[in-house]
């Protein structure tokens, strides 16, 4: 007699030990197998979606608060501090130098934030060096005259809200890219319910082909 | 109920699951695709004030306004200059690919000096004290003379200073490089006396003759001449194109008419022999004919019988006198001379034929015709202060009239007739036709010294390098020339400090002269270069300063000029090309490749047709007929009575049979791995072939023929 015949005699009682899947008399390492699945599903998926983001990103503060509502209400408009220049360039954050048009190197008002500014920004002639939130990669040329003169577009368009706001939210960047939050958005699916909730290439193509019928090409932005 | 491995698979399974469908793996697949592009080694130019600078491109005679854009100190672009009055915002690829010449792999970044052979730096006081040590001796021996200089033009302070210098020195031996500018000079100077020279109101001519000027391929001042096509036709301006291959420039012609290479000459003087027949020139013009109108059109007459001229261009006769016709009649006539882009081996024969035909129409100093222009004369160099040595030297009688003639009296001569020469923007030993003699030469003369900014061929085969800076890194005045009927000089001036340790060649020259004290030095008194510019440019300076250019002429030169015929009366001879071989080879000059100095950038280079150069092998032009039996893209070997090269061969219907076309401006062999180490120097396989009339190399072309390689 064979081996594999030998096997075949005195297989059979093997097989009912070892509890097969197909045997309908125990199906508990099935029913394991299911729960096992369900957990380690819920466990994965819940923390890609709530722990993995705070992994990804890690967390600047500003060097200090900033009331932007406040001084919109001073200054009258966004246009004051983020002005284009004569040649059409834009002027981006403004420098201390700017600030002195207003500002001294005693505070105008009581905040601990205007202190700090004063103390070491302002009187010691440094310049603050703020996080930009919507800090665009180097590879990117962006034309703020062509958006907002030529096409009319609005700050809040791409930058949201961010003039009514009271106080520097923290700054959030990409341990993976160097990059700021926003530029993905704060939604981790990358979901999208504003125009300004995330600025990447996708963004700026949906809105061209929507004002102006093409997507645009890609020497226009990567020179 | 037991943990088994079905268990795990679940947990594994599960854990596969929930992340795939979590965000984690589109944006983990997002995140390090914007990873690998920013790891630390992948260059990011630097942030910072971006500003403009104006200046003047010096890479070609051309003369174009350019405006360099920067980021803080560091040049990053070339644009053209928008207002300035010769490009007018316009800027070739030669022009925008500027800013790779500062870090050219061939810059020479030290004063070197030769030792058994190879350079080795030393400091530019060692430098200079070595040539003036060796100057010295040359006076001491009373004999000026035996210094020789070569430039690459005659024109600017820079030139002007080389001769300054030589003229202080006591040496007459300072020859140039023959480009387009030179030969419109002695053009001009043949049909209407010294100090003039030619410009073509391209702009408003209403009918373009060009015997092979490679109108839009880099003849002349390229830009402001792809301008003037451009409006030509908007103009409906008419150009017809005489060559011998159907170029870039006889493509966008309204005709092209082929033509046996080297018989330009002959078609117009056959075509002035019609117009002066048919009574078709102007008589009012005509008034300033002197020197033997008459004997000049009996001659023609007999000497190119219309039949004969026929014969020998290829040309039917209907068709010479078709196009002669329609020249003479136009309203804005103007014929251009000088084949390809006008310089090098060029005819006086032909210059003065073609611009004879200028003349007899009388379309001379108005809109849209020939302006004979005075030449520039904005210099106002204070006489050099002359010892009884250099008093001596400068009565001597000059060993030559020509780089080309210098060459061959240095070879000839034992020992030789040159001690030291100095050679500024210049590559002989690559230019010239048969540049091996020039290298010749060169090992024989006892002392060279190049101030160039590259290690060229005639760097290698120098003694001393005294490194130049380039035109973004100095001052340099940048008189308009090449055929330009504007009067402009531009104002290069440094937009970013010397990346090496370069000096401008005015700084090296007065240096150089203070150190050789005496008269010498009494003779250079400035400072420095900057400081000469202004003395020697006093009328323009503040323009020059102020606006980047000064024009020189308000208004273009107006009223009838005298014309002497003497010289074509004479029939001087037309040189047929040298050897016994069936085929004629000729050289090419392709927009993409620069033939002179410098030689192409790398960028230029990798515009190049793969129809011109692949990889390292160079493509000849030849006509489907003309190569029976051999295979479009094969091996074949080139011979002429020069020397023989393997080259590759590219059927073209557009070159006519018999001729071989071969693009000049590649082979070089100095250290470079972008530009040099490519393709054959077409000027190795022509021989020099000296015009009598002229005494200077005319050979357009030369036999040759071809075997399988």
């Amino acid at each position: 007699m064979s081996e594999i015949e030998n096997k075949t005699e005195h297989g059979s009682m093997d097989g009912t030990k070892e509890g097969a899947a197909g045997d309908p008399k125990n199906d508990t390492g099935l029913g394991l197998g299911v729960v096992f699945f369900m957990l380690a599903f819920l466990i994965c998926f819940l923390s890609g979606w709530l722990l993995f983001p705070k992994l990804l990103y890690s967390k600047h503060e500003q060097p200090f608060d900033f009331d932007h509502a406040l001084h919109v209400q001073e200054t009258g408009d966004c246009e004051s501090c983020h002005y284009l220049r004569e040649d059409g360039t834009f002027s981006g954050i403004p420098k201390t130098e700017s600030c002195l048009d207003c500002h001294t190197d005693e505070p105008m008002g009581t905040t601990e934030d205007e202190a700090i500014f004063a103390a070491e920004y302002v009187a010691k002639g440094r310049e603050v060096p703020w996080y930009v939130y919507a800090k665009q990669p180097d590879c990117v040329y962006f034309s703020h005259a062509a958006h907002i003169r030529a096409a009319g577009m609005d700050c809040v368009t791409c930058h949201g809200h961010i003039g009514e706001s009271t106080s520097s939210r923290p700054y959030e960047e990409n341990r993976l890219t160097g990059y700021s939050r926003d530029i993905w958005g704060k939604n981790i699916w990358g979901i999208k319910k504003n125009s300004w909730d995330s600025m990447k290439m996708d963004d700026c193509a949906v809105c061209h082909q929507e004002e102006t019928g093409h997507k645009g090409y890609c020497f226009q932005c990567h020179k | 109920m037991k943990v088994d491995r079905r268990s795990f698979l679940g947990l594994g399974l599960g854990a596969v699951a929930g992340i795939a469908i979590s965000p984690v793996g589109a944006k983990l697949t997002d995140d390090s695709s914007i990873w690998t592009q920013n790891w630390p080694w992948t260059p990011v130019p630097p942030d910072g004030k971006i500003s403009y600078d104006q200046s003047v491109c010096t890479l070609c005679p051309g003369t174009c306004g350019i405006k360099v854009r920067k980021i803080d100190d560091r040049p990053v672009k070339i644009e053209g200059r928008d207002a300035f009055p010769v490009n007018y915002g316009g800027a070739c690829l030669h022009g925008i690919a500027g800013t790779q010449y500062l870090y050219d792999p061939s810059r020479v970044k030290t004063p070197l000096k030769k030792n058994n052979g190879r350079f080795e730096p030393i400091s530019w006081e060692e430098a200079i004290s070595l040539v003036a040590k060796r100057l010295g001796k040359i006076r001491e021996n009373q004999s000026p003379d035996t210094l020789a200089c070569i430039t690459d033009t005659d024109q600017g302070s820079v030139a002007g200073l080389f001769r300054h210098f030589m003229a202080a020195f006591g040496s007459p031996n300072h020859v140039t490089m023959q480009t387009l500018e030179s030969w419109l000079a002695l053009t001009a100077q043949t049909l209407h006396g010294s100090g003039h020279t030619l410009g073509f109101d391209l702009d408003h001519a209403d009918f373009i003759l060009s015997f092979g000027a490679g109108f839009i391929e880099g003849w002349g001042s390229p830009v402001a001449f792809f301008k003037a096509n451009a409006g030509r036709r908007k103009r409906d301006a008419k150009l017809y194109q005489i060559e011998p291959r159907l170029s870039t420039t006889a493509a966008a012609a309204d005709r092209w008419i082929p033509i046996n290479p080297g018989t330009q000459a002959d078609l117009a003087m056959a075509m002035c022999g019609i117009l002066l027949q048919e009574n078709l020139f102007d008589p009012e013009f005509a008034a300033g004919f002197r020197g033997g109108l008459n004997r000049f059109n009996a001659m023609v007459k007999q000497k190119y019988p219309l039949e004969q001229v026929a014969a020998i261009t290829g040309i039917s006769a209907a068709d010479i006198k078709k196009t002669a016709l329609a020249f003479a009649k136009a309203k804005m006539p103007v014929a251009i001379p000088g084949k390809g882009r006008g310089d090098g081996a060029q005819s006086l024969k032909e210059f003065a034929a073609v611009h004879t035909l200028n003349c007899l129409t009388g379309n001379i100093n108005k809109k849209g015709g020939t302006f004979v222009k005075p030449v520039h004369n904005y210099l106002a160099f204070p006489d050099p202060v002359q010892d009884t040595v250099a008093k001596k030297g400068s009565t001597r009688k000059k060993i030559a009239a020509s780089v080309q003639e210098l060459v061959t009296k240095v070879n000839q001569s034992d020992p030789p007739v040159v001690d030291t020469l100095f050679v500024y923007n210049a590559n002989p030993c690559y230019t010239l036709n048969e540049p091996g003699q020039a290298v010749k030469a060169f090992e024989k003369i006892p002392f060279v010294v190049s101030f160039s900014s590259f290690m060229d061929e005639t760097a290698l085969s120098s003694d001393m390098i005294l490194p130049v800076s380039t035109f973004l890194e100095r001052f340099e005045d940048v008189p308009s020339k090449a055929g330009l009927a504007s009067s402009v000089v531009g104002l290069a001036r440094p937009v970013v400090d010397p990346v090496f340790d370069t000096r401008s060649p005015g700084d090296a020259l007065i240096r150089l002269a203070k150190a050789c004290g005496g008269t010498m030095a009494q003779s250079f008194e400035w400072d420095n270069y900057e400081t000469c510019l202004k003395n020697v440019v006093p009328g323009i300076w503040g323009a020059l300063y102020k606006k980047g250019y000064a024009q020189i002429l308000q208004d273009p030169p107006t009223g009838r000029v005298e014309t002497d015929f003497a010289f074509l009366a004479d029939n001087p001879p037309t040189i047929s090309p040298q050897g016994e071989f069936d085929l004629v080879l000729v050289p090419i000059d392709n927009m993409r490749v620069l033939s002179t100095v410098p030689a192409s950038s790398p960028f230029a280079i990798k515009t190049v047709s793969d129809r011109v150069i692949k990889n390292k092998d160079i493509f000849v032009e030849i006509n489907p007929q003309t190569a029976k039996g051999l295979k479009n893209g094969g091996f074949v070997t080139l011979t002429t009575p020069a020397g023989s090269a393997t080259v590759r061969l590219d059927f073209n219907e557009g070159i006519m049979p018999g001729v071989i076309g071969m693009v000049k401006g590649l082979g070089h062999w100095f250290d470079n791995k972008y530009v040099a180490g490519k393709g054959v120097n077409v000027n190795e396989l022509i021989s020099p072939v000296i015009e009598p009339g002229s005494g200077l190399d005319a050979a357009f072309g030369i036999k040759a023929r071809i075997s399988k390689a």
